[in-house]
């Protein structure tokens, strides 16, 4: 059973890696997003460095929305999705499996990247600190919930927009309780309630969002 | 008279109070009609449906 | 006792005749509830010592509030019943409160935007309640914009119970962090009607209209129910054997 789990993972590992050109766009687009914010706002460091968290991490989860659809889609479209329902393992587990493979492949350069990033908001050494904690705890569960969204939405044809409606305020606890924390350490304040609060989303989010997924997957491919 | 008009003037406070009750009654017609004249328009469709399945 | 009721339920002849029994009830005790509650509320009651006339928009203010969340349990509820056990009643009260769900919801934000102008100056506060019943209006919309998009009502009526139980584990989780969130930027946000010594001629309409809008939610998931129902069964026997009754009943007068 644990092998199924990592055949999967191996197998969207590889495939991701097959197609190396698309591997960047997600973070591409998480480096323009935090890139707009002082064009549009002003350059002025005190008040970039105060928006620098939520910044951050709202441009993490516009990338992790827009790459959501690949967790699900072309497997629906070449049939591997259904090759996985029907087969013995459980779905939950496989689809944990690709929840895992989609944030190493989409989260994890934003969690290296985003600390970087934010030197040029102007966040202090704290911040970065948590800002990195809460990037690696947070976009898993980015990556769990869009699971769920994108089961529901994958068989529809203009579901990208739906997506969005659907995905984005069960996103906002994390929006929340990240950015908070990082303000809180940038100000030199304890970050411990909110980096529990989302390490208790992670749990959560992993235990939860695979059953909801499958039972969305096998309605949306029935 | 000047009950009605002072209860009409809400303390001030009319255009507040008043615009939130009316808003609202609006939206509570709406919500009662809209499934009433869909019930007339549906009545029609599922008569001919029947008329369908008899023969 | 209570399972066969609820058992009964499930059937769509049952469920159709009841609900026309209860309508006329329903519609009776929601007018009375309205008439009292809001002759209590707008002329009995006192104006408040701090705001004046305008706390009177609590009555419609909280009720709203409170019927957008009962709203959305209801609608989890059914979902639940939906994808256990097939329940095609269940599927109807879960796509047919979606509506009158976010209408609550809007209502409530309307109105709760509307009295903070007079209460804190401005037209939107982020407070914890108004930002979490607006990320819940979303819920709601989301709800209703996933059912339109999927073309078979079975299928969508499913997908649409998943997000609803994704959702009603998520309000919590959303009302806690907002209401954290929003107690660290500590404004004048604290609502006085929190306080347990309300007065009683203040509180008694608040009860008299949450009820009221409770009855009207009723109404109208009803009305609404029974038009999604007699559509789905329109090729069954017994809403034939309906239309012949109405007919013959048309033709007697």
């Amino acid at each position: 059973m644990f092998q199924a789990f990592f055949i999967i993972l191996q197998r969207d590992l590889t495939l991701a890696i097959r197609h190396r050109a698309e591997l960047m766009n997600p973070v591409l687009f998480f480096v323009l997003v935090v890139v707009l914010f002082p064009l549009g706002v002003g350059a002025e460091m005190s008040i970039l460095e105060k928006i620098a968290p939520g910044v951050i991490w709202i441009a993490a989860l516009l990338s992790a929305l827009l790459s959501l659809d690949r967790i699900f889609r072309t497997d629906m479209e070449d049939g591997s999705l259904e090759q996985m329902l029907i087969s013995a393992q459980p779905m939950s587990l496989l689809i944990l499996a690709k929840i895992i493979a989609h944030w190493m492949i989409t989260g994890l350069p934003v969690v290296l990247v985003g600390p970087l990033l934010a030197l040029f908001l102007g966040l202090s050494v704290d911040g970065i600190e948590t800002l990195f904690i809460t990037l690696l705890v947070g976009t898993p569960i980015l990556s769990a919930i869009g699971s769920v969204g994108v089961a529901l939405t994958v068989g529809l044809r203009r579901g990208g927009v739906i997506l969005s409606l659907l995905v984005l305020p069960l996103y906002v606890p994390v929006l929340i309780f990240a950015s908070q924390a990082v303000g809180a350490a940038a100000a030199g304040f304890p970050t411990v309630a909110p980096v529990a609060m989302l390490s208790a989303l992670l749990l959560l989010a992993l235990s939860l969002t695979p059953w909801a997924a499958s039972s969305a997957l096998k309605m949306s491919v029935s | 008279m000047d009950a009605i008009t002072n209860f009409l003037h809400m303390g001030g406070y009319a255009p507040y109070v008043w615009s939130s009750y009316g808003i609202t009654l609006v939206f509570f017609i709406w919500s009662i009609m809209s499934p009433l004249r869909e019930k007339r328009q549906l009545e029609k469709r599922i008569r001919r449906v029947i008329e369908n399945e008899k023969k | 006792m209570i399972m066969k009721f609820i058992y009964k339920l499930g059937s769509p002849p049952y469920f159709y005749n009841l609900s026309s029994k209860l309508l006329p009830w329903f519609s009776w005790a929601c007018i009375i509830l309205f008439a009292t509650g809001l002759y209590g509320g707008l002329v009995l009651a006192p104006a408040d010592y701090q705001q004046g006339d305008s706390f009177r928009i609590i009555y419609i203010h909280v009720p709203a509030a409170w019927m957008s969340m009962f709203v959305y349990m209801v609608m989890a509820f059914s979902g639940a019943m939906a994808l256990i056990w097939r329940i095609k009643i269940a599927e109807i009260m879960l796509i047919n409160s979606a509506h009158i769900g976010a209408v609550f919801t809007f209502l409530a934000l309307v109105t709760g935007s509307i009295w903070g102008k007079p209460m804190w100056g401005t037209w939107w506060v982020w407070d914890a309640r108004l930002t979490s019943e607006l990320l819940l209006l979303f819920l709601y919309l989301g709800v209703i914009a996933l059912y339109g998009a999927i073309e078979d009502q079975r299928k969508a009526a499913r997908a649409v119970a998943i997000l609803a139980l994704v959702g009603v584990v998520n309000i919590p989780i959303i009302h806690y962090s907002v209401e954290w969130w929003s107690t660290l930027h500590q404004g004048p946000t604290v609502t006085k009607f929190d306080k347990p010594s309300i007065d009683i001629r203040m509180f008694v309409p608040l009860i008299l209209m949450a009820f009221a809008f409770k009855f009207f939610y009723g109404i109208v998931v009803l009305l609404r129910a029974r038009n999604d129902l007699l559509w789905r069964e329109r090729r069954s026997q017994w809403v034939a054997n309906l239309f012949a009754e109405k007919d013959v009943t048309e033709d007697a007068k």
